[in-house]
């Protein structure tokens, strides 16, 4: 029996599907087998990160309405094995299934792979109570902005209402502007969530582009996201991977010039 | 008698004055009340007229009950009843409207919202986006960074105090406050927020027993 892990934000634009794509993937690359549920009906976005999206013949609402098999909409992904993809309806919208028609889904998907990871919606409604129906525990995205960080913040709760253990992922640090306290700290963050960060990911541009060329971030290991979404993969799997340095490698000669006060 | 005595008669210099539990059951009351007379202070019935002043502390009773007591008395030939007294209701009352406090161990979050009449300890933050609501005081053993409500009743004398005060807004009964534009809060020391002249003012929470003094009784000096 698997673990089924919904991503979830609140917020839109955080990097839930990103996030989905790339731990999935990362997953997958240390052998486990992974489905990805792309739980955002009307909004599908996932199997374009994935680069499966010509790949699609049945989508999560077939399965639900009993037009075919839960494997026969499976997506096999190109480049593993034992990657697979649920993929979301894109003509129908939230509320053409209920939670409990995802939650025997999950049950299901949870049976044949190790990890079930749930993309969910933005938002708190029908969609979200879609995602986390069949939920084991939760990873919160968030980006070190308040408004994030305050949805972020009302997503936990809501999550602990319903029992569902959350940890959290910051997304998108900006190094330099976090030093100059234009970006909210991590530890601040973690202050006010109070719960357990499972993650930071540096803003990458390489991210943006391996999303338009449907190749998940994690496969280019030169990515420092790409090193982050493993270390995270790692550490759901119960490693102990220490958190990542966000300096760059400043080098002894831009110290030297800081020294100087030229740098 | 190997029971607890609700009865307690005391000599003064008017007469008698009977002292009556308030809190075992009135029939009891009764019941030992005219045993006494009868069987174990009999010295008490010979003599000249006594006066007699009947004490039964808080308890709440009805006129029956009291004409009972002073039949009860009165079949004693020479014991005459001047008052029958009771001082609960007003007070009791009063004290049940004294806030009674609350333990929450618990994060606020944003969309949450707690109400609780009477005091209120939170232990743990309250975050931004979430309320808490009361009719007395807010005692907050974390970082307050929401909207904390004291007094919503129209009470004016209550207090917010907290180990951390960075709220988004401060209320107390119909007063509303918006931190920094209207005051700035101190270093990372707890503070407490009361209202002074229909302001919202902030201290430090040594301060407080400027305006809330309690006296304490200390042992042994």
């Amino acid at each position: 029996m698997g673990e089924a892990i919904v991503v979830t934000s609140g917020k839109g634009g955080v990097g839930k599907t990103t996030t989905s794509a790339n731990l999935g993937t990362a997953l997958a690359l240390l052998g486990k087998k992974v489905c990805m549920v792309d739980t955002d009906i009307g909004l599908r976005n996932l199997d374009v990160v994935m680069g499966l999206e010509n790949r699609i013949i049945y989508d999560l609402v077939d399965v639900a309405e009993g037009r075919c098999r839960l494997n026969q909409a499976l997506v096999k992904d190109k480049r593993f094995d034992e990657l697979y993809m649920l993929p979301a309806a894109q003509t129908k919208d939230k509320d053409s299934v209920t939670p409990e028609q995802v939650r025997n889904m999950i049950l299901e998907l949870k049976k044949e792979h190790d990890y079930v990871i749930i993309d969910c919606p933005a938002g708190i409604e029908h969609g979200f109570r879609n995602a986390i129906a069949g939920a084991d525990r939760a990873i919160v995205v968030t980006t070190p902005e308040n408004a994030a960080v305050r949805d972020a913040d009302r997503v936990i709760g809501l999550l602990e209402q319903e029992k569902i253990p959350s940890k959290l992922i910051i997304n998108r640090i900006r190094q330099n502007m976090m030093k100059n306290g234009d970006m909210l700290d991590i530890d601040e963050i973690c202050q006010v969530l109070a719960v357990d960060l499972v993650g930071i990911v540096p803003d990458d541009e390489k991210v943006i582009s391996a999303a338009n060329t449907g190749e998940p971030t994690v496969m280019n290991p030169s990515s420092r996201a790409a090193i982050a979404y493993r270390n995270i993969a790692r550490r759901i799997l119960g490693d102990m991977v220490p958190l990542m340095l966000l300096d760059e490698k400043a080098g002894a000669f831009k110290r030297f010039r800081k020294f100087l006060g030229i740098g | 008698m190997t029971e607890r005595q609700h009865i307690i008669i005391k000599g003064v210099k008017e007469g008698l004055v009977f002292l009556l539990d308030d809190k075992c059951e009135f029939a009891t009351l009764l019941d030992e009340l005219q045993y006494k007379l009868e069987k174990t202070h009999q010295q008490l019935l010979t003599g000249p007229l006594v006066h007699v002043q009947v004490k039964l502390g808080s308890r709440h009773i009805t006129d029956d009950d009291k004409d009972r007591i002073k039949s009860v008395i009165k079949s004693q030939g020479n014991l005459m009843v001047q008052s029958v007294e009771s001082d609960p209701p007003l007070i009791d009352s009063e004290q049940q409207k004294q806030p009674n406090l609350q333990v929450l161990t618990s994060i606020i979050r944003s969309g949450q919202t707690y109400e609780h009449d009477g005091d209120l300890l939170l232990i743990g933050d309250l975050n931004p986006g979430g309320t808490l609501l009361c009719t007395g005081d807010i005692y907050v053993l974390g970082a307050l960074r929401g909207v904390a409500h004291a007094g919503i009743g129209g009470r004016t004398d209550v207090i917010i105090a907290t180990s951390l005060m960075r709220p988004t807004q401060l209320r107390i009964a119909d007063v509303i406050s918006r931190p920094p534009e209207e005051w700035m809060t101190g270093d990372a020391s707890m503070e407490f927020a009361f209202l002074s002249e229909g302001r919202m003012q902030i201290d430090k929470l040594a301060q407080l027993f400027r305006i809330r003094h309690n006296p304490i009784m200390f042992k042994g000096v």
